[in-house]
């Protein structure tokens, strides 16, 4: 079964025509989201900076509450 | 709001801005294209013609081409929620959370196994099969995009949750709710339906260059047939949920609807601009003429407001002074508060918050049974605390006011052209002549344009809310340097133009290739 599912995919790809351009568009995409985007410009802020969720409870509850104008 | 950077608040909406719009480039023709090729790959099973294999094979190419350039361009959205958007993407909690990893789980299995069925599984599946997994790809397309709509759904009308204190998370207490609510229902149907219409164009222009370069005859007339009666149908049926989604605006958000008709003085039997121009730098309360002209049709804003040709639609003036009686969720009637007394009442759950906070710290069960209980009487009022001026509360009338009326011309427009089409196509035997299938190209740059006004009227019209009435943008976006979301901005700008070019230069050229041999 596992193989007949690998021999479908298989043989699709190696018919594609104008679709391993895409293919290409797609990873090299995926890449630059992945590798680059998401490593080195969009940390999870909350995520990166505290440990546990209470902690990041804690940084929004203070985060909204200090902001209004006193 | 002098406590927030708005340089900050501006580049990170403008950024989120940005990713929205070029992402929407890419999906409403998936969206509509899946269903006209599954309905045109029907009609090759039902009559065995090989024909309708060939066109449907032509028009899955360039789905395929859309998909492969458009897919995963929405998971930048969310990136920017984790890094520019925290605040806002912890205080919404499993509300955003359970429908955007449905909408995962879901994309993931059905597109990618059915999609991989449709393309590679020519000669292989049989053609049932084939046919079933076309369908199942058209409807998986469409159930993603229920999920990220319910989500958006919910931020324009936050229903079925609760605040919850401790976490400072709104948690969902009623699935049936968020997923049921009337805004979210309207605002998917309208969504996905102006993805059918968009298609419908896309493959009528398409065809029509066909018609007038004399190449590919018999697959352009059907394509227009099957295009065509999808797109009536559809239009129509987009009317009918636009008329829908603007009668949840007026009972949920009527500052937007005020917006979106430049209406600033409330009345009784309040009359729709069909056309007309803003006058430029006129304010609420100013004693300027809102408009430079307008033609209107008498007593229809209230009528599809409210259902009643002699309701009062409330106008920015009414919404900012308060004063007016409406009726509520509930069906009460209320005397509406001044955006002044919500500002108060949100300082006052904001600072109920604070103390809840700082009581639970200090063991004091008193203190915090106190102000949770205030919290949770003016918690419906909670954003308003993050505003110092009650003009905050005005979006962008002018761009509001335009891409609505933009929206609906061109909407109403498109009923228009496939009702031509059709009457050509069976009353003049397709004697389409050369300006009206130059107009059909035309059509393709208008249907994207009216469905990116649609996105500026819910979203700019919104504003200042990301959570409507709980929580401004302003309170909502990460506190990071600027310029790091500048440097970001000009990124995305870089990688969606240069995917652009890709989808439009692929696109041109299998479209000049034109279907594979065999066609008449």
């Amino acid at each position: 079964m596992i193989k007949r599912i690998f021999r479908f995919y298989y043989e699709g790809f190696k018919s594609m025509t104008i679709g391993k351009t895409l293919w290409i568009i797609i990873l090299i995409k995926l890449f630059v989201m992945f590798a680059v985007l998401k490593i080195f410009f969009f940390p999870n802020i909350l995520k990166r900076n505290f440990k546990t969720d209470e902690e990041r409870s804690n940084y929004v509850i203070e985060q909204l509450t200090n902001n209004p104008k006193k | 709001m002098e406590h927030f950077d708005l340089s900050l608040v501006n580049w990170s909406r403008a950024q989120f801005a940005l990713t929205a719009m070029y992402h929407w480039v890419f999906v409403p023709l998936t969206l509509g294209l899946a269903f006209i090729i599954a309905f045109m790959e029907t009609l090759y099973v039902k009559t065995g013609d090989e024909e309708w294999k060939r066109i449907t094979k032509f028009w899955m190419t360039l789905f395929g081409i859309n998909f492969a350039i458009g897919v995963a361009t929405g998971i930048i959205l969310e990136f920017e929620f984790g890094t520019n958007w925290s605040n806002y993407s912890w205080f919404v909690g499993d509300i955003f959370g359970a429908p955007l990893a449905i909408e995962g789980i879901m994309a993931f299995f059905m597109e990618s196994t059915f999609i991989a069925v449709m393309f590679f599984g020519w000669n292989k599946v049989s053609k049932q099969f084939h046919l079933v997994s076309t369908w199942l790809v058209a409807v998986g397309a469409n159930l993603s995009a229920l999920w990220i709509l319910v989500a958006n759904g919910w931020m324009q009308y936050p229903a079925g949750m609760y605040f919850n204190p401790d976490t400072a998370r709104n948690e969902m207490h009623n699935f049936w709710e968020v997923l049921f609510s009337p805004v979210a229902i309207n605002k998917f149907l309208h969504t996905i339906t102006s993805g059918y219409v968009l298609a419908a164009i896309f493959v009528i222009g398409v065809s029509a260059w066909y018609m007038l370069k004399g190449r590919n005859i018999l697959l352009a007339k059907r394509s227009i047939i099957v295009a065509a009666v999808f797109g009536l149908v559809t239009s129509i049926f987009l009317a009918l949920t636009g008329d829908g989604s603007a009668y949840q605006v007026a009972q949920k958000q009527p500052m937007k609807l005020a917006a979106m008709e430049g209406l600033y003085e409330g009345q009784e039997g309040a009359p729709l601009i069909v056309v007309g121009a803003l006058t430029p730098g006129k304010q609420f309360d100013d004693d300027k003429d809102p408009y430079i002209f307008r033609i209107q049709i008498p007593k229809m804003l209230s009528f599809l407001g409210y259902r009643s040709g002699d309701a009062f639609v409330p106008g920015v003036k009414d919404l900012v002074e308060g004063g007016y009686t409406y009726v509520d969720k509930n069906g009460v009637e209320k005397v509406a508060l001044s955006a002044e007394q919500k500002i108060e009442r949100g300082k006052i759950a904001i600072k109920a918050l604070a103390d809840y906070t700082a009581a639970k710290d200090a063991n004091d069960t008193a203190a915090v049974a106190y102000n949770r209980a205030l919290l949770n009487d003016n918690f419906e009022y909670f954003g308003y605390g993050y505003l110092n001026n009650p003009k905050s509360i005005i979006p962008n009338v002018p761009l509001t006011f335009y891409s609505f009326h933009i929206m609906v011309a061109l909407g109403f427009l498109f009923i228009g052209f496939f009702m031509l089409i059709l009457y050509l196509v069976y009353f003049r035997q397709f004697n389409i002549n050369k300006w009206i299938l130059r107009l059909s190209i035309l059509m393709i740059p208008l249907a994207y344009i009216a469905s990116q006004a649609g996105w500026i009227v819910a979203e700019v019209g919104r504003q200042p809310w990301v959570i409507q009435d709980i929580l401004p943008t302003v309170a909502a976006v990460s506190r990071i340097d600027s310029s790091a979301v500048q440097i970001t901005f000009f990124l995305f700008f870089t990688i969606f133009t240069a995917l652009l070019i890709a989808e439009l230069r692929i696109m041109f050229k299998q479209i000049k290739i034109g279907p594979k041999e065999g066609g008449k």
